[in-house]
């Protein structure tokens, strides 16, 4: 089942989403989110997944504040209202 | 500085604040003219300048004479025998950060190149995300350079650490939680406000004055780079960049060509890295953090990707230590030598302790460790755990009767 949910994007991916910092998506869980997202603003997929399929080693994906490597990562199921943060991994220390 | 370049792709950027790939989100670092370097960093012009930091200047990312921080670094590098001994290795020495100016840590020399580019690129508000010793330093390098600061911290940090950032009058936001969450909030206040993010927009060239520790080592040296050096990890960068200064003097022809090995330390409460390179991976799970080494409290480490390759390529080891193990090792430094380290240092320590023992850093070799903050900042640590006072009336009778029961304890002990 797919919900209304918000996702937050980054800096270096707003030229994708016409400067647009937070979109809404529909979707079951996160992997469908970032279909959802590529299926509205092209590119923007092969930007946060390597060739794989898995999310790049330097980009860092929440729901609602916790990371997905501590969820179900691409496979985390999402409610209505959930919000999702792409963080560039790239910062701290 | 010639430019910005991506680690991971190669594509090139202005040398702007920003610190990110828009392709890959690769980090950008800082890209020189090593040929024209050459021509003016030779041994001769580097001693005859102030031992500071910035001795090292072609070589670190500012355009113009920094601004901020100029007495920073060039602290001592103390030869170690007591501790050296009690380790079981040949030769010993601290590189001694935690009487760093202004605020007794290696992060005076990451903020100076910082706030000396951040002015150079017109910014008047400077911010971070901070275990403590960052924002100790921002807060203090903002303050005498006139700059507005903004730091941000776990809520549950020392209290010594938060005290040592309000006193400047810097603004100072607890954030209630860890500090991957008080680093994910600022990522995101970062892409907002037009303000320099020391360690966020800012990185590749704060990043940068890691590098100036590395350099000192191998001046005090003599000119040589250490055969083992001892790092510890929070994000993984410091030990990074002083792999690259190694590279760089090496590079210069300023030392010898001789293999050096580059070793991690974590605390067991907080051991992405280190559980990584024991298990023989090139990538890190992420992990909560839970010890007293609060500073190294980092369980998303930004460059724990590159310390793994680091520690592979020099044949270096990665090991950790529990909470026991590092107040332990604090009390070992300071009874040898007379240096009273935070917690970080007590990890380095109790982590040496440990490569010694099994032989990852030979006992015939020679060691260089990495104290890079002061216990005095981190009282709450240890004490409790070295032992009270002993309490008595300003009576000679009562000061003899102690010695008199210490001296039948020794005797019956």
């Amino acid at each position: 089942m797919t919900h209304k949910i918000r996702i937050r994007i980054p800096t270096p991916l707003r030229k994708l989403t016409n400067n647009e910092e937070v979109v809404e998506a529909t979707a079951a869980t996160v992997g469908d989110a970032i279909n959802d997202l590529q299926s509205r603003y092209p590119g923007i997929k092969e930007r946060l997944l390597d060739e794989a399929g898995a999310v790049r080693r330097f980009v860092n994906v929440y729901v609602n504040e916790e990371d997905i490597r501590f969820l179900q990562n691409q496979q985390t199921p999402l409610k209505q209202g959930d919000e999702i943060s792409i963080i560039p991994a790239i910062a701290g220390g | 500085m010639k430019a910005l370049k991506c680690r991971e792709c190669g594509r090139e950027y202005p040398l702007a604040a920003t610190h990110v790939c828009e392709f890959d989100f690769g980090p950008l670092e800082v890209l020189y003219d090593y040929a024209q370097i050459k021509k003016s960093m030779t041994h001769q012009a580097i001693e005859s300048r102030p031992r500071s930091m910035w001795r090292y200047r072609e070589l670190l990312p500012v355009a113009e004479a920094p601004t901020v921080g100029t007495q920073v670094g060039f602290t001592p590098l103390v030869k170690a025998d007591r501790l050296a001994k009690a380790l079981g290795i040949r030769e010993l020495w601290i590189k001694l950060d935690a009487v760093n100016y202004p605020t007794l840590s290696f992060k005076d020399r990451v903020v100076s190149v910082a706030l000396s580019r951040a002015r150079e690129l017109g910014f008047t508000t400077v911010a971070c995300a901070s275990t403590g010793n960052l924002a100790n330093s921002v807060a203090a390098n903002a303050a005498a350079a006139g700059l507005k600061a903004y730091v941000f911290i776990p809520a549950d940090l020392e209290q010594g650490k938060i005290v040592n950032s309000l006193i400047y009058g810097a603004q100072v936001i607890a954030i209630k939680g860890h500090y991957d969450e008080v680093n994910r909030l600022c990522a995101e206040i970062a892409g907002k406000y037009g303000w320099a993010f020391v360690n966020v927009n800012m990185r590749p060239y704060y990043a940068e004055g890691s590098k100036s520790m590395g350099f000192e080592i191998a001046e005090q040296l003599g000119w040589r780079i250490p055969q083992h050096t001892v790092i510890p990890m929070a994000s993984g960068s410091l030990l990074t960049k002083i792999h690259k200064a190694y590279q760089e003097i090496a590079k210069l022809g300023l030392v010898p060509e001789s293999p050096w090995h580059i070793h991690g330390a974590q605390a067991t409460g907080c051991n992405p890295i280190s559980s990584a390179q024991k298990a023989g991976l090139d990538f890190f799970k992420p992990v909560k953090p839970n010890t007293i080494a609060k500073s190294l409290a980092i369980g998303t480490p930004a460059d724990g990707f590159y310390a793994l390759k680091v520690m592979k390529e020099t044949q270096g080891a990665a090991e950790d230590v529990s909470d026991d193990e590092i107040r332990d090792a604090i009390k070992l430094l300071a009874e040898c030598e007379g240096i009273f380290a935070e917690t970080a240092g007590g990890v380095t320590v109790g982590v040496a302790k440990k490569l010694i023992a099994t032989g990852k850093i030979p006992a015939k070799d020679s060691a260089v460790l990495c104290i890079t903050g002061n216990g005095l900042k981190t009282l709450d640590a240890v004490t409790g755990h070295c032992g009270q006072p002993r309490e008595i009336k300003p009576s000679l009778r009562e000061f003899e009767t102690l010695l008199a029961a210490e001296s039948r304890a020794l005797v019956t002990a």
